[in-house]
């Protein structure tokens, strides 16, 4: 919210300088986001009149005109359309100093003398835009200093207020919060009601009161719309941020700014019947003030009349009811709508207006009255006119209730951690407006009516702690038990992982969490992702199943910048709709593409292959201590390449897979170079098995080398397991330390040499047994696998 | 034995000449060996005097060491010379670089959330995580954001479905920590986080690390002590801390939280907005509704709550300019940290 310093200071005016002031209020909790001037840097400008206006012999669209500036008569030359005699507009002399450091001189245009130049609003700074020089009223002081006469020494305070603040949505709260903060008496709003001169009503009823338990009105006849509003009005209202449009709407939007309170004025001949406060009826419609017509739902309340809905209710008004040029008389109205009620309303037609912000937030719902008879008396200082009776209808059980709250003496310190004297807690309150008496042990208070967000003990600590400053109370360490917490060994932190991929070569990357649908097809077509229903943009669409899609994308955006080495990592969440509902999986992946090693002296330039990234993610489930619980089996992935693609199991249970992105992927995407995906899940990486001593073995091993000649299709971690299960319990050790295809073996064939390390624990094994257990493999293998021995 | 020194000082002169190891063996067996000629000088003495015997051993003797001393010596000569001719052989360039794979790193959003947990850990907190989809109860409802709360539109929130959406904040962790955990707590809940905003200081995912602590005496004096102690070891740096009065409806009083400015010490300037300070997060004491949404009895305990963004935090650290840099991943930012 915009406030003028000048106004706030018609309140309230403590000794303080305006970066003082806003500095108070935001320590109190109103957060002062910006100081503005509200005028530019400008000097030498003066109310003048013109007096005579000619046009200028050589040019079309400029004026010569003779202007009154107090003393002598100057020559100006102007191209404003609306430089007519009679009109009274800024002057800036000669030797002003304009906004931009702009300074004025005499000068000829068109070959005519112009001593200075008439001004419009912009071009002091007023505004950002204008059309034509700014018109002064008709009672302004020709000849006065400009910034004295519209005093423009004053400052736009840009309050970003919290939404439980809404009673400092108008100049009225923001004074009461700064005299309490000052200790000083704010000055109460006093004017004269008007005086009823006529009887006339307007009937109004309330149907859905829950939502509109207060509505006052009152009828005015014969208003001249035609009148101005004073520039005093038009000012204010400028400082604050709203253009001025007529008398009657500045009026109620300068009772918006002062005490908070929305208003409306209908022009009351277009009204049919009585007012009817009401939810919308299927099938209506209505044209809002902004041009754009609705149709209201059934759960939005309306300000009707016998012919249907006049007003959206704490959002719009209707254009069909709206003041006019040609209004005579009106029906001026103040409400109160039920914040939770309302909550929400504006935004579901895409609205937010100053009304709705107010009413949302929580308007003053005694406040009513006073607000039309401020307005009334402002309104008919202005545009004349005869006021009817106030009517107020009311609905009392839906008027709000404000319990009384109770503060212990003792929370204060409890809470707070200080203790606050008596008075002071009274002083602090009172301010506020919350009446106090004292109970047992502390106070009972009631609450304003102004403020919506006081109804528990809590709530009023943090009023005495804000009001008496936040960094004045005291600061501590906190105190505790000193308990060990409980750790399991039998796990790998995630930043060991972390740290363990580092090592290899791996950066950590983070890539967000939605991604493109079309480019997740590409990995899990068979997965109906969850979708948002207000993504960000179409390729931020979905929910991943994969960390990969992010992955491939940061791969890709290096690769495209010259960098042909990218190894990275993440670890996160994926999203995986099953039919036990939606699952959050903690997962890791990494990819590899470029050369195995960074370009440098001592490698020649191997491209990276599956085994590379195999290496990395082997070495990475080691850390568990439990390497044999997990397995790779040949399988298959969308987006991965059939022949190098490997299943990642786990005690039995797929978890993940490794493998090299599909050749037909790598150069729809654009990668110049295959790449290499890992991904599974994270709890098996984690998991981890406790470390178990087993006696040392005093007596030699032996170690025999066997190359057996197979079919290519076999698999070696099958072959090598079966070995293991028949080498007997003297196997220590087995190690594939060959894999040959090639000249010598049969094409369709390929050697694997393997290493068998016998020992026993209480003797040294004789050739006798060790040679029974290599015939026992040579068995297997060749039963099994057709497996030949290789000369 | 007239020819003993004409044989010492030929055998010392092939000693001398000898040019490895081999030779001086052949030298050592020819003169000093069984059938060597020092030895047969040796054997000769039994045909000597009684009276000469012992002077002509003696002087033999010490031909015979003198002899061995030298073959002994010039072996360790040749051996040293073999060796140093090997080591200059062997000499490399030190100063090439290293082989083998280079070092990766971590991003810097996790190492600042690392950093983040040891100090917390360091006091007795525990981390914590949960899920990111999140239920409309725990992310909002629980913490006393009703539905059409104008809080809410403080949210931005990315929904799902009508009861669904991505969180918006970590809260919703300590939620679920207070259902299921009595009091004392102490807990951090570090992760990502979701907001519907994306433009040059906004990203729609971003990271919080969110703090509660419960016990039967901790108030607004212990809060403030924790987050400026914090702030203090985060930065390495004594600066300055401010707290104001500000709204969140999970927390009564609620507090924002300024620092000095990091890049200009309070002077004012670009990073600060020429206002001196930073807001680096926002805290308050638990709301006594939220207490009561999660079964804690308010009356016997209370507690604080304090939330920061990870990203907002890194970029002060580590002077990062621009927000996005944290998602993008180009391996040049990676790579700085």
């Amino acid at each position: 919210m915009n406030i003028s310093e000048q106004w706030l200071r018609e309140w309230v005016d403590p000794p303080l300088s305006t970066e003082e002031l806003a500095h108070q209020i935001t320590m109190a909790g109103l957060e002062v986001d910006a100081i503005d001037p509200v005028a530019g840097a400008f000097s030498g400008v003066v109310v003048a009149e013109i007096i005579a206006a000619e046009q200028h012999p050589d040019a079309d669209k400029l004026r010569v005109c003779q202007v009154s500036a107090g003393g002598e008569t100057v020559q100006i030359v102007c191209g404003a359309t609306n430089a007519r005699v009679g009109l009274k507009a800024p002057l800036a002399t000669v030797g002003a100093l304009l906004p931009g450091d702009f300074k004025i001189k005499a000068a000829k245009l068109r070959g005519v003398e112009s001593q200075g130049m008439l001004c419009a609003e912009q071009e002091l700074g007023l505004s950002d835009e204008s059309d034509g020089l700014m018109e002064l009223s008709g009672d302004a002081p020709v000849g006065a200093d400009l910034r004295d006469y519209l005093q423009l020494d004053d400052s736009v305070i840009e309050i970003g207020l919290t939404p439980n603040r809404a009673d400092c949505l108008g100049v009225a709260g923001v004074a009461r919060e700064v005299g309490l903060l000052n200790n000083l008496p704010v000055t109460p709003l006093s004017f004269q009601k008007v005086e009823q001169s006529i009887e006339d009503t307007f009937p109004v009823s309330l149907r859905d009161a829950d939502r509109c338990p207060r509505y006052v009105g009152r009828v005015i006849r014969d208003v001249d719309v035609s009148q101005p509003s004073p520039l005093w009005l038009q000012e204010k209202l400028r400082r604050c941020g709203i253009r001025s449009i007529d008398a009657v709407v500045d009026v109620t939007n300068y009772l918006l700014l002062e005490l908070g309170q929305p208003m409306h004025a209908f022009d009351l001949d277009k009204l049919d019947g009585g007012i009817v406060v009401r939810n919308a009826v299927a099938g209506e419609s209505l044209e809002l003030l902004d041009g754009q017509t609705i149709e209201p739902r059934d759960d939005t309340l309306v300000i009707a009349d016998a012919n249907g809905p006049l007003a959206l209710a704490g959002i719009m008004g209707g254009q069909a009811s709206a003041v006019s040029d040609k209004t005579r008389n009106i029906f001026l109205e103040a409400a109160f709508f039920t914040p939770v009620l309302l909550a929400g309303k504006a935004r579901s037609y895409g609205l937010h207006t100053d009304s709705s912000h107010r009413f949302e937030r929580g308007v003053d719902f005694n406040g009513q009255a006073e607000a039309l008879e401020r307005a009334s008396q402002l309104l008919l200082d202005i545009v004349g006119g005869k006021a009817g009776p106030l009517v107020e209808v009311v609905s009392e059980n839906d008027v709000p209730v404000r319990p009384d709250v109770t503060l212990r003496a003792a929370q204060i310190k409890r809470i707070l951690g200080f203790e606050l004297p008596a008075a002071e807690v009274e002083r602090i309150l009172g301010g506020l407006g919350l009446g106090v008496t004292v109970v047992e042990g502390g106070w009972s208070c009631t609450v304003p009516s102004w403020r919506f967000d006081i109804e528990l003990e809590a709530d009023l600590l943090e009023e005495l702690a804000r009001v008496y400053g936040y960094n004045n109370l005291p600061v501590s360490h906190i105190r505790a038990d000193l308990v060990m917490p409980a750790r399991t060994e039998a796990l790998t932190s995630s930043r060991a992982l972390r740290r363990h991929l580092s090592a290899r070569g791996y950066r950590e990357a983070i890539t967000y969490s939605f991604v493109d649908p079309k480019l997740q097809q590409v990995f899990d077509p068979e997965l109906d992702p969850v979708a948002l229903a207000n993504p960000i943009s179409a390729d931020m669409g979905v929910m991943r199943t994969s960390l990969l899609p992010g992955l491939v994308s940061a791969v890709l955006r290096n690769t495209n910048r010259q960098q042909p080495r990218v190894r990275l990592f993440e670890t996160g969440l994926r999203f995986v709709p099953s039919a036990d509902g939606l699952q959050q999986i903690s997962t890791l992946a990494m990819v590899v593409t470029g050369p195995r090693l960074a370009e440098t002296w001592s490698s020649v330039d191997q491209p990276t292959d599956f085994y590379d990234i195999k290496g990395d993610l082997e070495s990475v489930l080691a850390l568990s201590r439990q390497a044999e619980a997990f397995g790779f089996e040949a399988g298959q992935r969308s987006a991965l390449h059939p022949g190098q693609t490997a299943c990642i199991t786990y005690k039995g249970q797929q978890v993940g897979y490794v493998g090299s992105l599909h050749p037909t992927v790598v150069a729809e995407l654009g990668l110049n170079a295959p790449l290499y995906v890992v991904e599974m899940d994270l709890e098996p990486v984690l998991s981890a098995i406790l470390p178990k001593f087993e006696e040392l073995s005093k007596f030699p091993e032996v170690r025999r080398d066997l190359a057996v000649v197979v079919d290519k299709s076999v698999a070696s971690a099958e072959l090598m397991s079966n070995v293991r299960a028949v080498a007997g319990t003297y196997l220590t050790d087995l190690r594939l330390f060959d894999v040959y295809e090639g000249k010598g073996i049969d094409p369709k064939r390929k050697s694997l040499a393997l290493g068998l390390t016998f020992r026993d624990h209480s003797r040294t094994l004789s050739d006798d047994v060790v040679n029974l257990a290599v015939d026992q493999v040579i068995d297997s293998l060749e039963k099994n696998y057709k497996g030949e021995l290789r000369n | 034995m007239e020819n003993l020194e004409p044989l010492a000082n030929e055998a010392k002169a092939a000693i001398e000449a000898a040019e490895d190891g081999a030779t001086l063996e052949q030298l050592r067996v020819d003169y000093l060996g069984k059938k060597g000629q020092i030895t047969a000088l040796l054997k000769g003495l039994g045909k000597l005097s009684a009276e000469d015997r012992p002077a002509a051993g003696a002087r033999i003797n010490v031909v015979k060491q003198e002899l061995q001393d030298l073959i002994g010596a010039r072996k360790s000569s040749l051996e040293s010379a073999a060796i140093e001719a090997q080591l200059a052989a062997e000499t490399i360039d030190v100063s090439l670089p290293g082989r083998g794979q280079s070092t990766g790193g971590i991003h810097p959003v996790t190492r600042t959330i690392e950093r983040m947990e040891d100090f917390f850990a360091a006091i007795g907190f525990e981390v914590v995580e949960g899920p990111e989809i999140e239920d409309d109860y725990h992310n909002f409802e629980a913490l006393n954001i009703p539905a059409h709360h104008p809080a809410r539109a403080m949210h931005d929130t990315f929904y799902v479905d009508e009861t669904t959406v991505l969180r918006t904040h970590t809260s919703p962790v300590q939620v679920r920590v207070m259902e299921n955990q009595q009091p004392p707590l102490r807990i951090i809940c570090p992760g990502r986080v979701y907001r519907c905003d994306s433009d040059l200081t906004h990203t729609p995912m971003f990271h919080q690390v969110e703090g509660l602590l419960i016990d039967e005496s901790s108030s607004f004096a212990d809060l403030k002590g924790v987050v400026e102690e914090f702030l203090r070891v985060f930065f390495e740096k004594e600066l300055a801390v401010r707290f104001r009065p500000s709204y969140f409806p999970f927390t009564e009083p609620s507090a924002e939280v300024d620092i000095q400015c990091v890049g200009c010490g309070g002077e004012g300037c670009r990073i600060c907005s020429h206002t001196g300070w930073l807001e680096v997060m926002g805290c308050g004491m638990v709301h006594p509704k939220v207490l009561k949404n999660c079964n804690i009895d308010g009356e016997k305990y209370s507690g604080f709550a304090f939330g920061m963004g990870v990203e907002r935090l890194a970029m002060l650290r580590y002077g990062v300019s621009d927000l996005r840099l944290f998602f993008d991943n180009d391996l040049r930012f990676l790579e700085q940290f």
